[in-house]
């Protein structure tokens, strides 16, 4: 969270709920009230009264509707603590306390070991009403208190939280038994016959609350969790109750400590045999427990499922390079290709431009030929040679475009002599100017 | 006796208030000077024992009668008012093994004992008794006020059914008292004291916690609107009072008796009863003193016993049952789903409330910021034996005039039963944490309701927002102190206590998270220093008008909340 949402915000962005109260926006209703009752009494009532009434008369009728609108504070006097008395039950001796079911006693073998304080205290002032010894006195019965006696016992034990629990630890009838596999096979049996044995051996952990079994819906976390806590189960369970008793304090010294002891190695055994005892339960519950191979196979399934997708995977990577790799190749191929025919051309366009040199060449040779290498008459052949040497300088002198451009200077020239040594003079010089040539090379188209 | 008040000798009306308690009761009205006065009996008593003696035909009363509870227990009737109205299955006859039994005649509860001369005793229904009780006590109030006593507001405890009621109006009848109204006993408690100072009548909380003699029984209740009392929770312990207080010394005197003796004056009748006057009379002087001395002549086996115990002591014997007591507090908070944060004020009464340790252990489980009424623990306290009588005379005074039909329509539940808000409406502004809520209108208030609050707004635009909250506890932990190496071993020594004063450190406190958002106000331009006053007005069918205004200034900005739909049965 932002820390600007830790405090009220300023009216920033404020929207009224209607234009003519623009300051002001109503965002809902006050919840709906609880019904209850004023007392009617004191000065405030007084005036209450005088101000709600005004002049009404209200029948019965309206008296009883809106008493049983109101929220009750008192509760009744419960019909939920009633069961059958075994007569057997009643006429227990009460000095056999230990052996008595305290809770059946007060009427509450319903509710056992979830039975509220509240509950007790009301169960046994019922039972206390009940079995008075002096109205059984009244009544002129004999033994008038032996249940009563029963009764005091139970309270006694049930009320204090200590001896409740070591009652608890031993009570029996609020154990649940597991099922046998063939109470579970329905399907959602399991859940519906071993919730109870759990609920019931969960009264015992020292944490509270314990996790429940759940059903098919749980999810795997819940469930391991369930198990977990099963299976390293904090109880509080104990076995005092069991306890032989200990003689009073005038017996011999010796046989008393040898009780004790007795008791304590009893209280061992038993606490140990529970464990194991839970233990084996709890293994048994996981036996049958279908979540479990539920769970397995959808983790097997899922790490199937991660390794299809992981070879899926490896086999679209492999494809996907191999098909760059052709692609490259294939690109490469065509590079190889364009590269050749460019070569190609590249060397037909060399040989048309020797070809076309050689032409030109020969034919800025054959343009001082044709006039007669500048003589007027038979030209000597020294005066040939010196003629085509400066022509055959000009020519390695250029490149093939300057070549070009002085082929079709010659061709304008035509057959004039005078023309054709102008253009050669002309180039010449240009090429002395540009420092391709010494003048002191040429022979015949020299600049003085 | 003439009355001079009237002028006249018109025979007037007269309403006292009476607390009818299984083990005392008392009488009240209010003086001429306007103030409330518990009326004391010929024999100066205040708190008179419910109890009624027959000694050769002749009748005994109040602390006559109880004497003769060791002599002539069998004629003597006591703990009766718990049976008023009951049939015999229904009742709990302990509390009457030393005096007369209560038997079963036509399905009704009878006493058998002789309370005319001859030789036959005759069956005396709890219907009588309680008409001659209530005869003795207007007698009385009679002759201390010099009035026509014609009518009385009586309290009951709030599980009293309706049977009860009639049972009891019946038997004031035929001692010529028409009970105008019964109240509940801790409303009249409050009443008790809110009357004395009517500008402190605060809305608040309050836990009242009735420590009587042979039961004991909480409510909590709300105060709004300035004196309207709702009852939230109530719980009973119908087995818990100053007898188990008397039963600790009892048993403490006996032994010693025993020691020198050599025989257990709990085993004979008359020994016994003569040991229980005592040992109460040992009690209450151990609420007023340091120490106190049991002295019975001829105790058992013509021995004579005396025997002093400090406060200490008696304390340290009384443990187990003191912690009975802070119990049923405890359980009462728990039934309406409060928290002791919740609770503004305790009134503790019942005379077992004079114990100094008793409301002692009820301060400790509280904050220090709120109030236990009693004496123990504040010098404002009223005495707790005779908060139900005042209470029950303010009543009186106030609705004597009225005639029954009238008294009949107002307290009809066409009247008092009301919608309670549900949660508290409370404000916040611009800039404010958002779990500072302002609460306006308390959770559990009566409607209609109307509320002012002032709060301090911030300088410039300023949102004033208006919700129902949600009280939480938030608990926290203490950092916890540097453990050194040293100090480990001792830590593991006490464990439990180390438990103890973990739970003592941590530091608990009510917060409040808006749960609903109700209304928005725009400030704008607001100076330094402005407060902001906002007014909440509910109406009787919930709906809510909310005006909040700067500096107390004119105007201020008005706003309006439709009621809600109302549900199936007007409730949640
Ligand atoms: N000063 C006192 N100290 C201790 N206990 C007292 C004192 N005064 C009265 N009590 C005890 O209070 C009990 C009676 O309380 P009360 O409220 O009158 O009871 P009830 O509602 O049963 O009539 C008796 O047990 C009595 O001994």
């Amino acid at each position: 969270m932002s820390t600007t949402s830790k405090v009220v915000p300023s009216p920033e962005g404020f929207k009224a709920s209607d234009d003519s109260n623009p300051n002001f926006r109503s965002v809902s209703s006050l919840s709906n009230g609880v019904m209850r009752t004023i007392e009617p009494v004191g000065p405030a009532f007084m005036a209450f009264a005088r101000r709600k009434r005004l002049g009404r008369t209200f029948s019965e009728d309206e008296r009883i509707q809106q008493q049983s609108k109101a929220k009750k504070v008192e509760e009744d006097d419960d019909g939920e603590i009633s069961e059958p008395e075994d007569p057997l039950m009643l006429a227990r001796d009460p000095k056999d306390w230990r052996g008595q079911d305290h809770y059946a006693v007060l009427g509450l073998s319903k509710y056992r070991w979830r039975a509220t304080d509240e509950q007790i205290k009301r169960a046994h002032r019922k039972k206390v009403l009940k079995h008075h010894p002096d109205k059984k006195a009244a009544a002129g019965e004999d033994d008038a208190d032996g249940f009563f006696k029963c009764i005091q016992k139970a309270h006694e034990t049930l009320t204090d939280p200590a001896r409740r629990r070591q009652f608890d630890s031993v009570d029996e009838a609020a154990d649940v038994l597991p099922p046998s596999k063939k109470d579970i096979q329905k399907p959602g049996a399991f859940y519906k016959k071993w919730r109870p044995v759990f609920e019931s051996e969960g009264r015992f952990s020292n944490k509270q609350p314990v996790p429940r079994l759940g059903d098919d819906n749980s999810t795997k976390e819940d469930v391991e969790r369930f198990y977990d806590f099963f299976y390293n189960f904090d109880s509080w369970r104990s076995f005092e109750y069991l306890d032989e008793d200990v003689p009073d304090d005038n017996a011999d010294r010796d046989h008393k400590r040898h009780i004790e002891r007795k008791n304590n190695n009893a209280r061992r055994k038993r606490k140990t045999e529970d464990t194991a005892r839970l233990r084996k339960l709890v293994d048994d519950a996981l036996g049958y427990d279908e979540r479990i191979a539920r769970f397995r196979k959808q983790e097997k399934a899922n790490k199937n499922k991660k390794r299809d997708a992981q070879e899926a995977a490896a086999k679209a990577e492999a494809e996907a390079k191999a098909k760059a790799k052709e692609e490259e190749e294939k690109r490469k191929a065509e590079e190889d290709a364009k590269a050749k025919v460019d070569k190609e051309q590249g060397k037909k366009a060399k040989e048309a431009a020797k070809n076309a040199a050689k032409k030109n060449k020969r034919a800025v040779r054959s343009s001082v030929k044709d006039v007669n290498y500048f003589t007027a008459g038979e030209p000597s052949p020294s005066d040939i040679d010196n003629c085509l040497n400066d022509v055959d300088k000009v020519i390695a002198g250029i490149d093939v475009d300057e070549l070009a451009a002085l082929v079709s200077q010659l061709e304008v020239a035509g057959k004039d002599g005078g023309a054709v040594k102008k253009v050669f003079s002309d180039k010449t010089s240009e090429m002395v100017g540009a420092g391709k040539l010494k003048d002191s090379e040429l022979k015949y188209f020299k600049l003085s | 006796m003439s009355n001079e008040s009237n002028g006249a000798g018109a025979p007037e009306h007269y309403a006292i208030g009476i607390s009818f308690g299984n083990s005392y009761s008392s009488i009240a009205h209010i003086s001429q000077e306007g103030k409330v006065e518990v009326i004391a009996n010929e024999e100066g008593d205040r708190q008179i024992p419910s109890i009624l003696s027959y000694v050769e035909g002749e009748e005994y009363h109040g602390t006559q009668a109880k004497a003769q509870l060791v002599r002539n227990s069998k004629n003597t009737i006591a703990f009766f008012k718990d049976y008023v109205g009951k049939s015999y299955d229904k009742i709990d006859p302990t509390p009457c093994q030393n005096s007369a039994h209560p038997t079963e005649k036509d399905g009704q509860v009878v006493f058998r004992v002789q309370d005319k001369e001859g030789d036959e005793p005759s069956n005396v229904s709890v219907s009588e008794i309680t008409t001659r009780h209530i005869r003795r006590l207007r007698n009385s109030a009679a002759d201390y006020t010099g009035k026509n006593i014609t009518s009385a507001v009586v309290t009951v405890p709030t599980d009293t059914s309706s049977e009860q009621k009639a049972a009891l109006s019946k038997a004031a009848k035929d001692a010529n008292i028409e009970i105008l109204q019964f109240i509940h006993e801790p409303i009249a408690t409050v009443l008790a004291y809110d009357t004395r100072i009517p500008e402190s009548v605060r809305d608040r909380v309050i836990v009242v916690a009735d420590f009587g003699g042979t039961r004991s029984d909480a409510a909590v209740v709300s105060c709004t609107g300035g004196g309207l009392y709702s009852i939230l929770a109530t719980t009973h312990d119908y087995d818990l009072g100053g007898k188990d207080l008397d039963q600790v010394l009892i048993d403490h005197f006996a032994k010693e008796f025993e020691k020198k003796h050599k025989s257990d004056p709990r085993k004979n009748d008359r020994s016994l009863a003569k040991l229980k006057l005592e040992s109460e009379a040992v009690k209450k002087a151990l609420s007023q003193s340091a120490q106190a001395t049991c002295s019975v002549e001829s105790l058992a086996d013509g021995a004579d016993f005396r025997s002093t115990v400090n406060r200490t002591r008696f304390q340290l014997l009384s443990v187990k049952a003191f912690q009975k007591f802070t119990r049923i507090i405890e359980e009462v908070i728990k039934k309406a789903d409060l928290d002791v944060l919740d609770i503004d004020e305790v009134i503790l009464s019942g005379g077992t409330s004079h114990v100094p340790k008793i409301a002692e252990n009820v301060q400790a489980l509280f904050p220090q910021t709120t109030k236990v009424l009693a004496p123990a623990t504040t010098t404002a306290s009223l005495n707790p034996s005779e908060l139900s009588a005042r209470g029950a005379a303010i009543q009186a005074s106030m609705i004597q005039e009225f005639d029954k039909e009238d008294i009949e329509q107002s307290t009809h539940e066409m009247v008092t039963v009301t919608p309670h808000t549900q949660n508290p409406i409370g404000v916040q502004v611009t800039g404010q944490a958002k779990d500072s809520f302002t609460v306006v209108i308390p959770a559990n208030t009566a409607v209609p309701a109307r509320k002012t609050k002032t709060i301090d707004a911030p300088e410039g635009d300023v949102l004033l927002q208006v919700s129902e909250g949600d009280r939480e506890i938030k608990v926290t932990k203490p950092e916890s102190k540097p453990k050194t190496n040293g100090t480990k071993d001792d830590e593991d020594e006490d464990d439990s206590d180390e438990d103890e004063d973990d739970e003592e450190d941590e530091i608990r406190e009510k917060v409040y998270k808006v749960k609903k958002q109700l209304a928005e106000f725009q400030f704008t331009g607001l100076k330094k220093g402005t407060k902001l006053e906002v007014t909440v007005n509910i109406d009787s069918d919930l709906g809510v008008q909310i005006t909040a205004r700067e500096n107390k200034g004119p105007g201020g900005i008005r706003g309006t909340l439709a009621a809600p739909k109302p549900t199936e049965n007007g409730s949640t």
